[in-house]
């Protein structure tokens, strides 16, 4: 019943990890050809691919794994989900039903480890409900504000012998569960007033226009509108990155421009962010003169750190179509010379750091330089699935995204050991893409096995292994907090990764000059069969900036080493 | 400031561990809770007085909201209630502060429900501030043990919690 009832979902893959508890599961499995099964190498890597599925199409992703270890190894895969908003249905095997509370082999309170960090969770107690339970995991999963599902299935209730009538219900309605289809017309009327009066405004465009699908909407009424947009890590994408009115990123490390925007705007048109404490900075002293303006799908997240002027729950693309039309259709017009004096402002900004970095103070390859390089090298059209640390923020500040969707990061827990997983999840719905996963070469380790299921399904994903042989971004923080002390953030003994790459049966490269760089990297992507793992080595002094000093504002940064605001 | 939110929940195993749980996960404080079927066998009433200023109460019922089994929330000190809770507590009652305990329960209007030679105990029903008012009347020395049964508030008028 849980094969078929997905297989009428319309899914086409599952990831996941047998075990006793799911034996009749993947009996059921295997006597079909539907619904295919990706066999990973740990857990966590099934639920980072339909992590990954999911953050690239928007449709929830599914993977599948048995009690006890086999749970808990999803753990961090479910709260990377949960985070960041994605959708995803984690379906869980359980011991027998009898058998639950008692401390048997491979039992563990799934629905209690799982509370915190899923949208919701089920525990099925009769077997003829599966097909609704499952129905309801994927309608909470995709609706709303999207999230984690977790269902978990006594062993017993997937017993083939006992048979029910199935039947998959079309859809669900839950009488504790009403999503908001549409935005209050009152609020987007006053919201669109106040827009039209800005003298400085900043649009901050978050995770929750990617999810929402509003991009086009978003990118239309910036046009329309002339105003600078800038993304936050979770938004890349949301706005053409090489457009003139992008700022790029904003926060801990925005660019200088977006920041200092930001701070000396009078009005921020927020849409589907949530003001993290990684882009507000301290809050006390965020944006003095901003009146604020925000949209997002969960009421939860309006008002939660900083208070909003205009509050308004909805979701993005419904809200800003309906602004879209109240602009083009109003006789107010922004007032062009104050826009045109903000404009001037903005430009000024970029030219006093504009995401420049220097390249004289080593002879060793600069991260941001292979970062340009990819983004040359697939004309920014790449998915770039990344892990967590300093290649991360390099990626996020030096790849261009003009697409939303193609930028896949753990941007609310920062899981290091997501961006291998995630690559190979979007390699596989999407085979004909340039998929690069951009780690580092303590990321990559935390989930390198992988490897092998890379080879077992053909998932040719470019691997850029960005060395600098330390976990550079925790030796920043202790270049700049702690003296250089580098307490445990040097990685002695790296493996020869090009070896590794060819036991596991794929290609390696090593990179040690810039010279070589870009003819490396065309015959990498060149390989389209094959996966190659390009071992890159930068300089492992470099810092990631801008910073922003800890608890300032968000015009208060360090621009490099020695340069402050 | 102290506020009295009542919850209506779906009557379904680990509802409850989820209302408690985002307390906890999210730092809200918990001064009572009482929770019961209602007259409909599908949904629990609950009940949950706490402290914090606007923000964290609106933050409080907008997470209360977002639980899938919560059906509705309101909260009651926002309009006209009547707040009541129950309190059971047993004194020390020999000799002269017999007489007392007696007199103090009668002037709080409390029952005395079970009686021994040397202990009375004493159930009192009312407001909060009321059951703490004829605790301290009694002074600390007597009282042997206190049970109270948390808060539970209904809105005046014709304003229901219900769906
Ligand atoms: C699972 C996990 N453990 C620890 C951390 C803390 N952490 C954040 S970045 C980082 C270093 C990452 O090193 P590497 O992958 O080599 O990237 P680099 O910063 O050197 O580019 C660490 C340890 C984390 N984010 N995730
Ligand atoms: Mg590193």
């Amino acid at each position: 019943m849980v094969v078929r009832a997905l297989r009428d979902e319309g899914v086409k893959y599952i990831y996941g990890y047998p075990g006793g508890a799911l034996l009749h599961v993947y009996d059921a499995i295997f006597q079909q050809d539907e619904v295919q099964h990706i066999l990973v190498r740990h857990e966590q890597a099934a639920t980072h691919m339909a992590d990954a599925y999911a953050r690239a199409t928007g449709k929830a992703g599914v993977a599948l794994v048995t009690s006890g270890p086999g749970a808990t190894n999803a753990v961090t895969g479910i709260a990377t989900a949960y985070m960041d908003s994605i959708p995803m249905v984690v379906i869980t095997g359980q011991v027998m039903s009898h058998l639950v509370g008692e401390d048997a082999f491979q039992e563990t309170d799934m629905m209690g480890i799982s509370r915190p960090i899923v949208k919701h969770n089920f525990s099925v107690s009769h077997a003829e409900e599966i097909p609704t339970v499952i129905k309801k995991a994927f309608h909470i999963a995709q609706t709303g504000r999207p999230g984690p599902v977790v269902v978990d299935i006594p062993k017993d209730m997937t017993t083939p012998t006992e048979r029910f009538e199935y039947e998959y219900p079309k859809s669900v309605k839950l009488r504790s569960y009403n999503p908001i289809s549409r935005g209050h017309s009152g609020q987007i009327k006053k919201a669109t007033d106040l827009l039209l009066a800005a003298r400085r405004p900043v649009i901050y465009a978050g995770g929750g226009v990617i999810m929402g699908e509003a991009s086009n909407e978003l990118t239309e009424l910036a046009k329309l509108l002339n105003y600078p947009v800038t993304c936050t890590l979770m938004g890349l994408g949301a706005y053409p990155g090489t457009d003139r009115q992008s700022l790029g990123m904003l926060g801990m490390h925005g660019s200088y421009e977006a920041n200092m925007a930001m701070h000396h705007s009078d009005l921020i048109l927020c849409v589907g962010a949530r003001f993290d404490d990684r882009v507000t900075n301290g809050v006390d002293k965020f944006c003095p003169t901003a009146k604020i303006i925000h949209i997002d799908i969960d009421p939860a997240s309006i008002s939660k750190t900083v208070k909003a002027d205009i509050p308004i729950v909805g979701p993005a693309q419904g809200v800003l179509t309906e602004m879209l039309e109240l602009v083009a259709g109003s006789k107010k017009h922004p007032d062009e010379s104050a826009l045109k004096a903000w404009w001037e402002q903005i430009d000024e900004w970029r030219a006093r750091h504009g995401g420049r970095y220097s390249t004289d103070d080593s002879e060793l390859m600069k991260p941001q330089q292979v970062i340009e390089m990819l983004s040359k090298v697939t004309n920014g059209d790449a998915y770039v699935c990344s892990d967590v640390g300093q290649h991360q923020m390099f990626a996020a500040q030096y790849y261009k995204f003009n697409k939303p969707n193609r930028w896949i990061n753990s941007g609310g827990l920062g899981t290091m050991g997501f961006g291998l997983p995630a690559a190979m999840g979007v390699k596989l719905n999407f085979p004909d893409a340039d998929v690069a996963c951009v780690t580092g070469e303590g990321s990559i380790q935390m989930n390198i096995q992988e490897l092998s299921t890379c080879k077992q399904y053909d998932l040719p994903v470019k691997i850029i292994n960005l060395n600098n042989q330390s976990l550079g971004m925790v030796r920043q923080w202790q270049d700049m907090n702690y003296e250089s002390r580098h307490s445990h953030s040097y990685m002695k003994s790296l493996p020869d990764f090009i070896k590794l790459a060819e036991a596991y049966g794929h290609v390696g490269m090593k990179v040690e000059k810039y010279e070589d760089l870009e003819a490396a990297m065309r015959e990498a992507f060149a390989l389209k069969d094959r996966l190659v793992f390009m071992d890159i080595y930068v300089d492992p002094f470099e810092h990631v900036y801008p910073m922003q000093v800890a608890r300032g504002s968000m015009r208060d940064m360090w621009l490099n080493k020695t340069e402050r605001t | 400031m102290r506020h009295i939110i009542s919850v209506l929940l779906e009557n379904e195993p680990g509802a409850l561990s989820r209302v408690v749980g985002l307390f906890s996960q999210r730092n809200y404080n918990i001064e009572s809770l009482t929770v019961a079927p209602t007259d409909d066998a599908t949904l629990s009433r609950l009940t949950v007085t706490t402290i914090g200023d606007d923000r964290v109460i609106e933050q409080i019922t907008k997470h209360l909201n977002k639980l899938i089994d919560v059906v509705k929330v309101v909260d009651l000190t926002e309009g006209d209630h009547i707040e009541r809770e129950l309190m059971m507590i047993k004194l020390k009652a020999s000799g002269a502060t017999r007489a007392e305990i007696k007199r103090t329960a009668d002037i709080f209007r409390g029952q005395i429900i079970d009686v021994t030679p040397t202990t009375y105990t004493v159930q009192l029903i009312g407001a909060s501030d009321k059951l703490d008012a004829f605790i301290s009347a009694l002074g600390a020395t007597s009282i042997m043990e206190v049970v109270r049964s948390g808060v539970s508030g209904i809105a005046r008028g014709e304003k229901t919690l219900s769906l």
